[in-house]
């Protein structure tokens, strides 16, 4: 018996805006744009819109609730309308929350958006996000990271990759391993913003951040936005693109109690999302052809994998060593490039591939298996965790 | 001069800090249900119970993981790169802070720890780890 939420919506439209380096706009015009583009892709008209999930980044859009994008582009009668954030993960979030509502009749295509502007013109890519969490005064317990120097993302993903390495014995090169495959994959991607040949030379090469995480550990940082439809499963066959069905959904939040016992660092919450989505989509992760796992860094990849179970525990390292991430591997992974090498637009730069992807849309780089579609998201510091399987097939 | 960042005390960490310029490690403990906590807050996450009280840990720990730091930031130019470290201690939460007095090389994760304390101005002290003695 199958679930009852199994492939009853899909994903009927994507926009991408201009993407990476373009400067002189804002996050609102990245998502007016995405949303146009992802309206006229699923043969829709405004007027079919009738919900709106916005997810912002790090510069402001939509305003509270959204209700600034949704002025601003004109959507005078929504039924779902809201604005939400846990981070990496929100993409899928928003999916199936656009999904659930549709099911039960609450709106018929819903936007999902998210959108972003952080960086300007003669300034680094990692400015935007660097100074997260730094103040000139800081005050309370949390004012200890600033005492010590412990700003930003960065500072956070490289204690849980040192910790990895620790247990495991998981080894720079491996993490590397992932980024050059992504590269291979980016090489094939007309919109990715590296698509230059990466050697594991090259990304030995390659500055510290915080180690153990080196430059090419870490996600570009880029404007624009990406859009996303959801629709009822029986109405997307009439429209405009090849459905991508929502087999399966699920989050994992386990929670950090910051205390002995407690490893979110190396122990996701991506096991209970899992277990959720693929009881959902009633798959196990030997069905999988496609991999799209979101990659703020190398080693949320690494720890992914794991969590999904497509290896044991501590075992990610020799798993990605031998390629099988890269064109031509046993489970192509990040087919566009991620967000290491293509562009980093949270959760939808997995999302956005995965629709390419099912929909056999992907040209060059396209997977010719993609019957089973897994998109994964993270947000925070390993906090959040989303999981959607996608499908071309309605059943 | 010390040109990094000094954290205030506010209510909810007067103890902590005031406890680290007597060179004592203070950390928050439920009434209720004896679980240690950090950071400092009102209600206990394990059993919602409000009534606190403050105890002197014994300061030891292991290091649970480092990190190197290689971006600039304002007041830490001087030395950068610089280590951090998360320390598991004994009483079970974990606090940030960093190894003094092991070379880089020396670091290794679950290495037991002790703290020290650092007067790093005239009203704060910071509370630092070091190699513990076998």
């Amino acid at each position: 018996m199958a679930h009852e939420l199994r492939a009853k919506a899909a994903i009927t439209g994507l926009g991408i805006s201009d993407m990476g380096r373009v400067y002189g706009h804002d996050a609102q015009h990245f998502a007016a744009e995405a949303i146009q583009r992802a309206v006229a892709d699923a043969g829709l008209k405004k007027e079919d819109i009738d919900g709106l999930l916005v997810n912002p980044g790090v510069t402001p859009v939509g305003g509270m609730g959204g209700v600034g994008l949704q002025n601003y582009l004109g959507l005078t009668h929504l039924r779902l309308l809201s604005s939400m954030n846990v981070g990496g993960a929100t993409a899928n979030a928003m999916v199936q929350y656009a999904a659930m509502a549709v099911i039960h009749g609450m709106a018929n295509h819903v936007v999902c958006v998210f959108a972003d502007a952080p960086l300007r013109e003669g300034r680094g890519g990692g400015a935007a996000y660097a100074g997260m969490g730094r103040s000139a005064r800081p005050s309370g317990m949390s004012g200890l990271y600033s005492a010590f120097g412990v700003f930003g993302v960065n500072a956070h993903y490289a204690l849980a990759t040192r910790r990895h390495m620790a247990m495991y014995g998981t080894t720079g090169d491996q993490l590397g391993a992932i980024a050059v495959a992504q590269r291979q994959w980016a090489a094939k991607n007309p919109i990715a913003e590296h698509r230059e040949p990466l050697t594991i030379d090259d990304y030995r090469a390659s500055r510290w951040v915080a180690e153990p995480l080196r430059l090419l550990d870490c996600c570009l940082v880029s404007n624009g936005g990406v859009a996303v439809i959801v629709s009822r499963a029986g109405d997307a066959k009439a429209l405009r693109q090849p459905p991508a069905y929502i087999w399966g959904m699920g989050q994992g939040h386990p929670g950090d109690m910051r205390r002995k016992g407690w490893d979110v660092e190396t122990q996701t919450g991506a096991p209970m999302s899992k277990k959720t989505a693929f009881a959902m989509a009633g798959i196990g992760v030997q069905d999988v052809d496609v991999l799209q796992a979101y990659d703020c860094y190398t080693y949320t990849v690494l720890v992914t994998l794991e969590d999904y179970g497509f290896c044991a525990k501590g075992e990610g390292g020799p798993f990605v060593a031998d390629g099988k991430l890269a064109p031509g591997g046993s489970l192509p992974s990040n087919t566009g490039g991620g967000q290491l090498s293509a562009y980093y637009m949270w959760g939808m730069t997995p999302l956005s591939e995965a629709i390419i992807q099912a929909r056999g849309q992907g040209g060059e780089r396209q997977v010719p298996k993609h019957d089973v579609v897994l998109v994964t998201g993270n947000g925070g510091i390993l906090d959040h965790h989303s999981t959607l399987v996608l499908s071309p097939n309605p059943s | 001069m010390y040109t990094k960042p000094i954290p205030q005390a506010d209510d909810e960490s007067r103890e902590f800090y005031d406890g680290a310029r007597r060179h004592e490690l203070m950390l928050m403990r439920c009434r209720a249900c004896r679980a240690w906590r950090l950071p400092s807050r009102p209600r206990c996450p394990d059993c919602w119970s409000t009534d606190t009280e403050w105890a002197r840990a014994s300061g030891r720990g292991t290091l649970y993981s480092f990190g190197i730091m290689h971006q600039k930031f304002p007041g830490f130019e001087a030395d950068t790169p610089f280590q951090y470290a998360v320390v598991e201690l004994d009483e079970g939460p974990r606090i940030v802070s960093n190894v003094v007095d092991v070379p880089p090389d020396g670091l290794r994760v679950d290495m037991p720890l002790l703290a020290v304390f650092d007067d790093v101005s005239g009203d704060t002290t910071l509370i630092r780890f070091t190699k513990a003695a076998a």
